[in-house]
C-alpha cells in the first residue's frame, strides 16, 4: 500500500494547527494514519520512525508535507479535505467572549450583583445554611426558602445574623414582603402602615391578604421560618425583625404571628415587642386569651382577628374585631342551605388543606366542638389519623406536610394529590363537607380554581349529584394577585362551591353546617 | 449593619429562577446565580467553605501573601549541580515531580526516569541493578518541591545534574530547576537508554559548566521581563516557550561570545543545543514561578495556592496557610496526539510545570498563546475565554505579565482555593501528554483542569485549623 505524500509549497502552519489537521484526516473513513507537518529534517525523521513513510523525501522546510496511509480510494478524499481545510478563511468572530454567569455569591458581588443586600436561597437543604452563612459573612441579609436544614446549622446562622442585625428569614420561610417586593410565595399587597412578622408562611399570607382586603396595607411582612420560636433557636430572627420594625418610621402597628412559644422564648419576644413602643397585636395561635392579655398585649385568636385588629388599631387605636361569624344570620343562612342539600348519612368533615397554618387554625377552632377530630398533623387535643391514605370520622389534613410532599410537589403548586383526594373523599358516603383552602399569589398555581372546579363537579356527579357532599373553600389572596381573587371566586362559585375570604369564616361555616346536620 | 427594611432590595437569587423573575417584575434588582452545589457537592466541605468566606483574617493573610508574590523578583543567578545548590541533597537521593509517591506506586515514566538517574549517577551498572537498589530502599525518593525545586514531567533531579539557580531578590530565597533535555527520548519522559544517559552526562560535564560561566559573566538575568516579553510574542511560558527560549538564546549568545574564559567548542555545542530546543526556557520559567510562589508561602490563614504539581498518579496542591499537600487522582489530559498514538497510550497528568499556572501564566495566560487552544479544537476566542474565566478564581491580575488580548491588563494570578471550591471553576492547565510507559516520550499535548477535590480538602483543613465566632 503506497502512502499519499503531498507537499504544499510555501505553506506555513503552526505545529498545533497541523496536529489538529492530522487528527481530522486520520478520522476520515478508510484512512489508517495521517500526518501533516512542516517538511523539516526532524519532522521527516518522526514520520519515518512512526512508519508512515518508507522512503525519505528531501527536506523542504518552507513547505508543508502531508502523508496519508489508507485505502487507495480514500486518499484523494483526504487530500481534498486537507486542501479545503488549509484554504479556510478566519471565521471572523466579533471578538466578544461570553461572560461566565455568576456561580457563587462572592462572584456575583464582584460584578452583576454589586451592592446586593439580600440572598434568597432555595437550594437543597443540605447546602442552604452554607449559602446563608456565606451571604451573612459578606454582609447580606438572607431569606431561606429551603427546608431540611440541620438544626445546628440553623442556630449557627441565626446567631451570626442576630449579632450583626442581619435578618435570617428561614430556614423553611415560604413568604416575605420586603419594601413592597414579594419574595417566594407571597401575595400582592398594598403598602400601608402595618408591619407583620411571623413564624408561619400561610399565616403571614392570610394576615397580609386580609389587611389588604380591609383597605389597609403593610410595610413589611417578615417570615422567620417555622423553627425560629423553638427553645433551641430562641426567636433570634423574630427579635431582629421586631427591632427593625420598631425603628421603621413607616410601621405604626405590628402584628406578631406564631404558635404559642415556650415561656422563655415568649418572654424574650414579648419584651422585644414591648420595646418597639408601638401597638403590637399578638397572634399566638392556640394560646388562651388571658395568657396574652395578662402580659399587656392585644390578643388575636385567629389570623383574621390579627389582621382586622391591626387595621382597627391603625385607624382608631381601638381593636374590637372578633371572628364570631357564627353569630351572623347571613352565615347561618348559608349553613342551612348547605346542610339541607346533603343526602342522608353524610355527617363528617374532611378538610383538605394545602397551607399548614390553615390546617392548624382549623384544628384549634374545631377541636373543642368536634370530638374524635383527626389529622395527619394533630394538635395535643386531636388524634393522629391511623391511615394517611384513608380518612374516617372528622378529619382535617395538611396535604402540604412532609407526609404527602416527600418526592412530589407541594399542593399549592401541583394540585394532583388534592384532586385525587377530593374524588376519594366525596366517594365516601359519610362525607358531608369537603373544606379547601385556595392560596393565591406568586409561587402558587397560576389558576387553581380552574383545576379544582372541574374536579369538584366530577366528584359531585360521581357521588350521585343531588345529596352529594358540599364544598367549602376559603381563598387566601388579593384582587391584585396574578390569579385575581374575584375571578377565582367566580369560577369556584360556578362549580357550586361556597366561598369565604378568610379561614376563620370558612371554619365557622363548617361548624354551623355540622350543627345543622345534628339538629 | 443597616436595617434591610430601610434599603432598596438588591437580591442574589440562589435556587429557583422563578423567584428572581417575580422580584424583577416588581421592579427590584435580582441576580440569579447559576448555582451548583459548592465544594464538589459535599455538604460538610460546603459548610467549611462558608466559615472561611468573608473572613477578615483570611483577607489580610491573602493580601500579605499576594503582595509578596507580586513583589518577588526572580533573577537567574547561577548554575551549579543539584548537590551543591539544593538543600539536603547529600547521599543517594533522587527528586521527582508532584506530591510524595512511593516507588511501587510511581507511574511508568517516573519509574523509568528514576532508574535512568541511578545509571547517570553511576550508582548501578545496569537497569536490573538499579531496580534492585531502588526496591531495596537504598535511594531516597522525594518531591522536588521539598527541596525548593521544580522539574517538568517526571521531574527527576539527581545530585550530579546541573540546575538553574533563581534567586528572588525581594525575599532573598532561592528556587531551582533541572535543565531541559529537548524532545524525543529524554529522561523526563522516562527514557533511560545509553543515548539518554550520554546526553545527561554531556549536560552535566559540558553544558552546565559552560552555562555557569555565562550566567556568572552576565551578572544575573531578570526573568520576569523575559517572560513578560514572551507573553507578547505568542508564548504562555508553559507549553509554548519558543519566544522566551529565543530571547534567552540572545542573552546567552552575546555573553558567551564575549567571554574570555570559555572554550569555543563548548560554547558552540551548548548554544547549538539551546537553539535546537523550543522548550529550553520552560525550566527557567518554572523556577521563576516557584520563586514567586515560595515568597508567598507560609502566611498563616492564607488560602492562596502556592503549588500545583502532579506525579502521574496524584495531583497535589499547597496553600500558603498550610504546609501540606492536598491530593486527588491526577486527571487525564484532553488534547491532540502525535501520529500513531491515542488516549490509550496517555499517562495521567504529570510534572511540576503546573507551577506556571499557579503563578498566573501557562493556561491562565492562554489568551497570549491562542495556538494552544487548538489542542482541544478551540478558537482564539476560547483561549481568551479560558483566561477570563480564571479571573473568577484569582486574587488579582499581575501587572508584570500583561496580555494584549486583555487590553494589556495583567494575567489572572493568585488562585484562592476558596473561590475554586465555591465556583467550581477549576484552574486550567496547558500541558504535554507523556506515554504511560517509560521511555516512549511525549505523545501529545492538551488541556486539563486541577481536580476540585484538592481545593475542597484545603478549605476544610484550613477551617479545621481556625476558630470561628459563630
Amino acid at each position: 500500500m503506497t502512502p499519499l505524500v503531498h507537499f504544499f509549497p510555501n505553506m506555513y502552519r503552526d505545529s498545533v494547527a497541523l496536529m489538529q489537521l492530522s487528527t481530522k484526516i486520520a478520522q476520515l473513513p478508510g484512512i489508517e494514519a495521517a500526518s501533516a507537518q512542516m517538511a523539516t529534517d526532524a519532522n521527516i525523521d518522526l514520520m519515518v520512525e512512526a512508519g508512515l513513510i518508507d522512503q525519505r523525501p528531501a527536506a523542504r522546510p518552507n513547505d508543508m508535507l502531508l502523508v496519508v496511509r489508507g485505502e487507495e480510494a480514500s486518499l484523494q478524499t483526504a487530500l481534498d479535505f486537507a486542501e479545503a481545510a488549509l484554504s479556510e478563511k478566519a471565521k471572523g468572530g466579533d471578538g466578544t467572549v461570553q461572560k461566565v454567569p455568576p456561580r457563587a455569591i462572592v462572584m456575583a458581588l464582584e460584578d452583576e450583583a454589586k451592592g446586593a443586600n439580600l440572598a434568597l436561597i432555595s437550594t437543597p437543604g443540605a447546602f442552604a445554611a452554607a449559602e446563608a452563612m456565606k451571604a451573612l459573612k459578606l454582609g447580606l441579609d438572607v431569606m431561606i426558602f429551603s427546608d431540611n436544614v440541620p438544626v445546628d446549622e440553623e442556630i449557627a446562622i441565626k446567631r451570626y445574623g442576630h449579632a450583626r442585625n442581619l435578618l435570617v428569614m428561614g430556614p423553611d420561610c415560604g413568604t416575605a414582603i420586603i419594601n413592597g417586593v414579594p419574595l417566594a410565595f407571597a401575595n400582592v399587597v398594598r403598602k400601608g402602615g402595618i408591619g407583620v412578622v411571623g413564624a408561619s408562611g400561610t399565616g403571614l399570607q392570610q394576615v397580609t391578604c386580609l389587611i389588604h382586603q380591609a383597605g389597609e396595607g403593610v410595610t413589611q411582612a417578615i417570615g422567620t421560618g417555622g423553627h425560629d420560636l423553638s427553645e433551641a433557636v430562641g426567636g433570634l430572627t423574630m427579635l431582629t425583625a421586631l427591632k427593625q420594625l420598631g425603628g421603621d418610621p413607616e410601621t405604626r402597628v405590628i402584628v406578631l404571628i406564631s404558635k404559642p412559644p415556650a415561656k422563655a422564648v415568649a418572654d424574650k419576644v414579648l419584651a422585644a415587642a414591648r420595646a418597639t413602643g408601638k401597638p403590637v397585636v399578638v397572634c399566638f395561635l392556640g394560646a388562651a386569651l388571658a395568657d396574652v392579655e395578662s402580659r399587656g398585649f392585644d390578643c388575636a385568636l385567629t389570623l383574621e382577628e390579627a389582621a382586622r385588629r391591626a387595621v382597627e388599631a391603625l385607624k382608631s387605636g381601638k381593636a374590637t374585631f372578633r371572628s364570631d361569624h357564627g353569630a351572623s344570620a347571613e352565615l347561618q343562612g348559608r349553613a342551612k342551605r348547605l346542610a339541607a342539600s346533603l343526602g342522608l348519612g353524610r355527617k363528617y368533615l374532611r378538610g383538605l388543606y394545602s397551607g399548614g397554618t390553615f390546617c392548624y387554625e382549623a384544628l384549634i377552632l374545631l377541636q373543642d366542638v368536634l370530638p374524635a377530630l383527626q389529622s395527619n398533623t394533630p394538635t395535643k387535643q386531636t388524634a393522629r389519623m391511623p391511615d394517611l391514605w384513608r380518612s374516617s370520622g372528622h378529619t382535617i389534613m395538611d396535604l402540604g406536610d412532609d407526609d404527602f410532599t416527600r418526592g412530589r410537589p407541594h399542593p399549592m403548586i401541583d394540585p394532583a394529590l388534592r384532586l385525587e383526594r377530593i374524588s376519594q373523599e366525596s366517594a365516601d358516603a359519610e362525607t358531608a363537607i369537603i373544606l379547601l383552602d385556595v392560596v393565591l399569589g406568586y409561587g402558587a398555581h397560576e389558576n387553581p380554581a380552574s383545576v379544582l372546579a372541574p374536579a369538584i363537579e366530577k366528584a359531585r356527579a360521581a357521588a350521585g349529584g343531588k345529596g352529594a357532599p358540599v364544598f367549602v373553600a376559603q381563598i387566601c389572596g388579593t384582587d391584585a394577585d396574578p390569579q385575581h381573587m374575584d375571578r377565582q371566586a367566580e369560577i369556584l362559585r360556578a362549580a357550586g362551591v361556597d366561598v369565604s375570604f378568610s379561614n376563620a369564616e370558612a371554619v365557622a361555616l363548617v361548624r354551623a353546617v355540622l350543627e345543622n346536620i345534628k339538629g | 449593619m443597616a436595617d434591610l427594611i430601610s434599603q432598596d432590595l438588591n437580591v442574589i437569587n440562589i435556587g429557583l429562577a422563578s423567584f428572581g423573575d417575580v422580584i424583577r417584575e416588581k421592579g427590584a434588582k435580582a441576580t440569579d446565580l447559576q448555582w451548583q452545589p459548592p465544594a464538589g457537592g459535599n455538604p460538610k466541605d460546603a459548610w467549611n467553605l462558608a466559615l472561611l468566606t468573608g473572613d477578615p483574617r483570611i483577607a489580610e493573610a491573602n493580601k500579605v501573601a499576594y503582595g509578596r508574590f507580586l513583589a518577588a523578583q526572580p533573577v537567574l543567578v547561577g548554575v551549579k549541580t543539584a548537590r551543591e545548590a539544593l538543600p539536603d541533597m547529600d547521599g543517594k537521593i533522587i527528586l521527582h515531580s508532584g506530591p510524595p509517591v512511593k516507588w511501587e506506586n510511581m507511574c511508568g515514566p517516573q519509574q523509568g526516569a528514576v532508574l535512568g538517574a541511578v545509571l547517570f549517577e553511576g550508582w548501578a551498572a545496569n537497569l536490573d541493578e538499579a531496580s534492585r537498589l531502588v526496591e531495596a530502599g537504598s535511594i531516597r525518593l522525594e518531591p522536588c518541591h521539598h527541596h525548593r525545586a521544580v522539574g517538568p514531567m517526571a521531574g527527576i533531579t539527581s545530585p550530579s545534574m546541573p540546575v538553574w539557580i533563581v534567586r528572588d531578590t525581594a525575599s532573598g530565597s532561592e528556587a531551582y530547576s533541572n535543565m531541559n533535555e529537548g524532545l524525543g527520548k529524554v529522561l523526563r519522559f522516562g527514557a533511560n537508554g545509553p543515548d539518554v544517559i550520554a546526553r545527561l552526562k554531556w549536560m552535566a560535564e559540558r553544558m552546565g559548566p559552560t552555562l555557569a560561566v555565562i550566567v556568572e559573566e552576565m551578572g544575573g538575568l531578570d526573568l520576569k521581563p523575559i517572560m513578560a516579553q514572551a507573553l507578547h510574542m505568542g508564548d504562555e511560558v508553559h507549553n509554548r516557550n519558543a519566544a522566551a527560549s529565543s530571547l534567552l538564546f540572545r542573552k546567552l549568545t552575546t555573553t558567551a561570545l564575549a567571554s574570555k574564559r570559555l572554550d569555543a567548542k563548548a560554547v558552540a555545542e551548548t548554544l547549538t543545543f539551546v537553539a535546537g530546543n523550543d522548550h529550553f526556557f520552560l525550566n527557567l520559567s518554572m523556577a521563576a514561578c516557584k520563586a514567586m510562589l515560595d515568597a508567598a508561602h507560609g502566611v498563616p490563614c492564607s488560602t492562596l495556592v502556592t503549588a500545583m504539581a502532579r506525579n502521574g498518579v496524584e495531583f497535589g496542591i499547597k496553600i500558603s496557610g498550610l504546609d501540606r499537600w492536598f491530593t486527588a487522582e491526577a486527571p487525564f489530559i484532553e488534547g491532540l496526539f502525535f501520529p500513531g498514538y491515542g488516549q490509550a497510550d496517555a499517562a495521567r497528568d504529570l510534572g511540576d510545570s503546573a507551577i506556571t499556572e499557579t503563578a498566573g501564566v501557562g493556561g491562565f495566560a492562554m489568551a497570549a498563546a491562542p495556538a494552544i487552544v487548538q489542542f482541544v479544537g478551540g478558537t482564539p476566542r476560547d483561549a481568551l475565554a479560558n483566561t477570563l474565566r480564571m479571573l473568577h478564581i484569582t486574587l488579582g491580575q499581575n501587572a508584570a505579565f500583561t496580555l494584549p488580548a486583555l487590553d494589556f491588563t495583567g494575567s489572572p494570578a493568585g488562585i484562592d482555593a476558596r473561590l475554586v471550591a465555591d465556583t467550581g471553576i477549576q484552574p486550567v492547565i496547558n500541558t504535554g501528554i507523556a506515554h504511560r510507559q517509560a521511555g516512549i516520550g511525549q505523545v501529545g499535548a492538551g488541556l486539563t483542569y486541577a481536580p476540585l477535590a484538592c481545593f475542597t480538602q484545603a478549605v476544610s483543613a484550613l477551617a479545621a485549623s481556625m476558630t470561628f465566632d459563630i
